[in-house]
This record gives C-alpha cells, structure tokens and sequence, in this order.
C-alpha cells in the first residue's frame, strides 16, 4: 500500500495516524497516570507539588498540564544516582547514563515495560524514514552507557531488519564493513558520518557507489546545510532522529520522507514549547524551548523536563498522513550558546556559513579566547585539496571571505585561521566544536 | 621549460617546513629549488624535485595537502641584467606574473628564474619571441633524470 508520498505503509506505523482526538484522549489518560505515579513514589516531584497545592486530580484536561513543575537537567544532578526512580530496582532492568562531561553523570532507568515502549518507538522511527526488515543496519552508535547504541539496535531488531553492531569508531572498518555486507542504512552522529565520508575517499571508496540509502543521524544538533552536503557526497537520504537519554534515548521524534519536521512519538511523549525565559507556554508555531513529559514511562517518569533545545512544533498537518505533530529540526541549543562580547553566538550559525561557501568540508573547531579583557573568537578551518591554491592571494582571498561571511552573520569580529588537514580532532560520537578558553 | 612544482600548506608555526622536508630527504627525493611565501598566518611551501609524481604521492600519503602546478623554468647569465632582459620580454603584454623564484648553478656562472604565469603556454611562446632560452630537463635534474 503506498501512502500519498509513495511511501510503504508499515504496520510498525499505525499508531502515527491516529485521529487527534483519540491521540489527545489517550495522552490525558496517560499523563493522569504518570503524574499519579510520579507524585507516589519520587519525593522531589510530590515536594514540589505540594509547593504550589496541586494535588495529581487537579489534572482534568492536557491543558493544566503547564500548571505542573518543571524537572530540569540539574534535578538528576542533584538526585544522583537512583533518586527519580520510581520503581524498585528489582522491578528495574537495565541502567544507562551520561558521559558526564560536566560534573557527575545523569543515570536513567529501565523497566522490562519501559524497553518495550523504547524498542516500539524506535522500530517505528526507523518506518518512518522508510526502512523495512529487508533493510541492513549499521548501528555506529556507541554501545554501552550511551543510549544511542542500545536504542537504535532494538529498534532495529523489532523492525525485522538486519541490525550490525559495530558500535562507534574504528572507522577503516566501519568502511569495509559497509562496503563487504551491503549495508544500506546506517546510524551514527552526522559529524562522524561525515568523517567516515573523507576517510573513505581517502581509501578508495566511493559511498555513493555503495548500496547505502539512508543515515538516520541524530545525538547533536546539525544544520538543512549539512544534511544538503551528506546526501550529494554519499548518495543517501539523510534523516534527523531525536531524542534524549532523560526521556528515553533515541526515538522521542524522527523525520518521515518528507524531510520536513520530526514527527514526536506523541503517544509516549507529551511535547510542549514554552519561553525559556518565563518558562510561560508559547502560542502553537512558535520558537521555543522543547519541554517534554514522558507518557507512559515506569522507571523514571520525566514531568515537564527542560530540554533546552530551541524549535517550534508546526500546527499544519503533513503530507505524509501521519496525525503526530511535528518539531522543526534542533539546530541550536539553549545551552550551546556563545556569549561573545554581549552578542548570542550558536555554533550552528557558523556551521552553516562554512558550509554554504562553495569548497569548504565542516572540519572546524571554534576558540574563545579573551585578549585585554575582550572576548576573541577564532574558527579554525582545514583546508581541503579544493580550497588550496599555490598562491599566497587565493588563500588570504579565501580567508577573508569566511572571515567576512562570519562576521556578516554572527554579527561579531571572527578571526579565521587555516589549519593543516587532520589537525583538528576528529570525534567518533558527540563532536566538541567549541573550546573556551576564556575562564583559564 | 615547463616544469611541475609542488605547493604544500603549512601553518605558520615551528617544524611545519621540516617536516615534509625530512620525508622528503628520508625517500630520496632531491630538491632543485625551493621558496617558501609566508604570511603570519600559513605559508606556502614550493619545491622542484627530480621525481614530482612519486615525491606528490609520498606527502599526500603522510596527509600533507599537496597541488601540483605548472610553472616555467628560464635560464639566464648570473649577472647584472640577466633577469630584467626577461622581465622586461613581458613589458606590455597581458601576460601576469603571479610569483618567481630564483637558484643560481654556482659552477656554471648562470641562473635559473622559476616563473608562475597565469598563462604559462602564452608567456613560452613570449620567451621564444623574445629569443629567451628556456631551461633543458638536464640543467635542471641532471643527466640521470633524462635518461
């Protein structure tokens, strides 16, 4: 059966087209539920009920849910390691955490249910974006405390496809492995992708030529310009998945063929916009933070958690039929934003300009430095084989350009510096474009 | 005479010039003339080497950026004159020097210009108007090369 896009419907995809008025009676039903769970057995959610004199009945409608506390990411900071749990461990299954890049990591549990749901949204992410149990997989997610890995191969598995899982890194073999099992889908971070794309050329392999057809791409924000390069250098569709291991991993929203918007697997996920200023709700359409409630989640039901990832949710319906709602693509973050000289900064912004100058790979790191008490930025960019030239002009021509474009856009002096190839390092999960040196 | 030069980027920064011209000498490969065009941010190392393709081939594998160009080799009499007699074969031609190099032969009392034009085929065809000799593979690379 083909859906107006020309699209295979999938059994897998069902719940997507559920009529909204059921959808929305379904999400009351379980958002009841999971307040009523969540103020019995977490006392910092109760204690915050009570703050405010709300008790789980005073929920009568989706509505009131933004009369309900907000959990931000501090809360499981501050609670770590088991104290937003709201199941006994024996009732809970599996652990995952956070890398921890700051301070202590986050630790988020499992029920066997709980699995079940995360395998059911993520078989039906991978539907979404047109794959089928004839599908070969390639997991490049890292396996282990990281949700990514784990997430994806169940999904993968429940999908009927043939799921490989080589896990992050060791990218010659990743090449071989794409190449010798005719892979045709793969799932990893765009920028490793995108480092996999350069090493293979560098090894003879053309991926275009390749069977692959699609990447589902997710776990850091990425730009329209990036996912533009991605398809005309390998040759594939390249979708954007979403999700978060405090809600549950990867699978909270995912991109159909139509490529426009991240349909939010509403009937697990509450979404909600709201300013991140006031934390008020914002109008439907418009810009703001992504606050999410997980629906139907035993182990660690998330009321009202902050995101801090900036979009929209589009109140027009899409044509590929699916009645779930749908978030404008996460490019920027409200945390990744630069403050520089008093001017708001987002490294995708920087992104873009290098990628839409006509020769420049997004190989490029981002340095902040502070001279005579002024914030300095400075964007190290590698020099491909078509952005060099044998003479000194061409190159400082090149240079003032990205410094120029750079300017034009984020509004603020950009010192741009050439670096040799393969200076930059290269990141096989979450890339780190930005190094502030500004504090030492 | 045509001859191919390499052009290799390098940050501005110390070691950045010895290290491709360490592989360099560790291969074998002899370099007949080099200039180095730096600003304070990157610079721009250019090499004629006897064996080009194979020397290209040995930095690009140790990850240097490399580009191969065309550039033109002239000989003239190490004296006074010598090089404005050639300058000045380009006096009033849209012919552009884009950047030259010089290496004397100490033995031999000549020198060879290397030149860049952005039109290295109209710029020989100048040179032999101007009757300008061009330097022979030999001069440049030695007997062995051309055999």
């Amino acid at each position: 059966m083909l859906s107006s896009t020309g699209a295979v419907f999938q059994p897998a995809s069902a719940p997507d087209y559920i009529p909204t008025p059921q959808l929305e009676q379904l999400q009351l039903h379980r958002l009841r539920a999971v307040v009523q769970r969540a103020w019995e057995h977490v006392p910092l959610f109760r204690a915050r009920m009570d703050e405010r004199g709300l008790a789980p009945e005073d929920i009568r409608s989706l509505g009131d849910a933004s009369l309900l506390p907000f959990t931000v990411k501090t809360d499981l900071r501050d609670t770590y390691p088991f104290g937003l749990f709201a199941s006994p461990m024996r009732d809970v299954v599996r652990l995952h955490a956070s890398s921890g890049t700051t301070g202590k990591p986050i630790v988020v549990a499992y029920t066997s249910a709980d699995l079940d749901v995360w395998s059911e949204v993520m078989e039906r992410a991978f539907a979404t974006c047109g794959l089928h149990k004839a599908d070969i997989i390639q997991n490049a997610y890292g396996y282990g405390l990281f949700t990514g890995g784990l997430g994806a191969h169940y999904g993968a598995e429940r999908l009927g496809a043939t799921v490989i899982p080589i896990s992050g890194g060791n990218t010659e073999r990743q090449i071989m492995v794409m190449r010798d099992f005719g892979v045709t889908a793969i799932c990893c971070t765009p920028s490793y992708f995108l480092h996999m794309v350069d090493r293979a050329a560098e090894l003879g392999v053309d991926i275009r030529t390749l069977p692959l057809r699609a990447g589902v791409f997710g776990a850091e924000p990425w730009t329209e310009a990036m996912r533009v390069r991605i398809e005309k250098m390998a040759g594939i569709k390249a979708f954007d998945i979403y999700g978060l291991s405090e809600i549950i991993g990867p699978g909270v929203a995912m991109e159909c063929e139509c490529q426009h918007g991240l349909h939010v697997f509403e009937d697990h996920f509450y979404p909600e916009i709201i300013d991140p200023e006031t934390g008020d709700p914002m109008p439907a359409g418009v810009e703001g933070e992504l606050v999410l409630t997980t629906l139907s989640k035993q182990a660690m039901p998330m009321i009202r958690y902050r995101t801090r990832d900036i979009t929209a949710l589009f109140p027009e319906p899409c044509p590929c039929g699916r009645t779930l709602r749908r978030m404008r693509r996460i490019s920027r973050r409200s945390d990744d934003m630069l403050i520089i000289r008093g001017v708001n900064v987002f490294p995708s912004q920087i992104e873009s300009v290098l990628l839409e100058m006509e020769h420049t790979m997004p190989h490029y790191q981002i340095i902040l430095t502070r001279e005579h008490g002024l914030d300095q930025i400075e964007v190290q960019v590698e020099v491909t084989a078509e952005m060099f030239s044998d003479t000194v002009g061409a190159l400082e021509r090149l240079n003032d350009r990205l410094a120029d474009a750079l300017e034009h856009v984020l509004q603020v002096r950009t010192r741009v510096t050439l670096v040799e190839p393969h200076t930059i390092p290269r990141s096989e999960g979450k890339s780190r474009r930005v190094i502030d040196r500004r504090s030492s | 005479m045509k001859v191919t030069q390499l052009s290799i980027f390098a940050e501005n920064k110390p070691g950045h010039v010895l290290a491709p011209c360490r592989l360099l000498a560790e291969n074998d490969v002899d370099i007949r003339a080099l200039s180095l065009a730096d600003t304070n941010r990157f610079g721009i190392l250019r090499l004629i080497v006897n064996h080009w393709k194979a020397a290209a081939n040995l930095l690009e594998e140790a990850g240097f950026l490399v580009r191969a160009t065309e550039v033109v080799a002239v000989v003239v009499p190490d004296h006074p004159g010598g090089l404005v007699r050639v300058l000045a074969a380009f006096e009033g031609t849209r012919i552009n020097i884009e950047y030259m190099y010089a290496f004397p032969f100490a033995r031999e009392e000549r020198a060879v210009l290397i030149f860049r034009f952005d039109d290295p085929d109209a710029a020989i065809q100048r040179l032999h108007e101007a009757g300008i000799a061009m330097a022979e593979r030999e001069e440049l690379f030695g007997v062995e090369a051309v055999r």
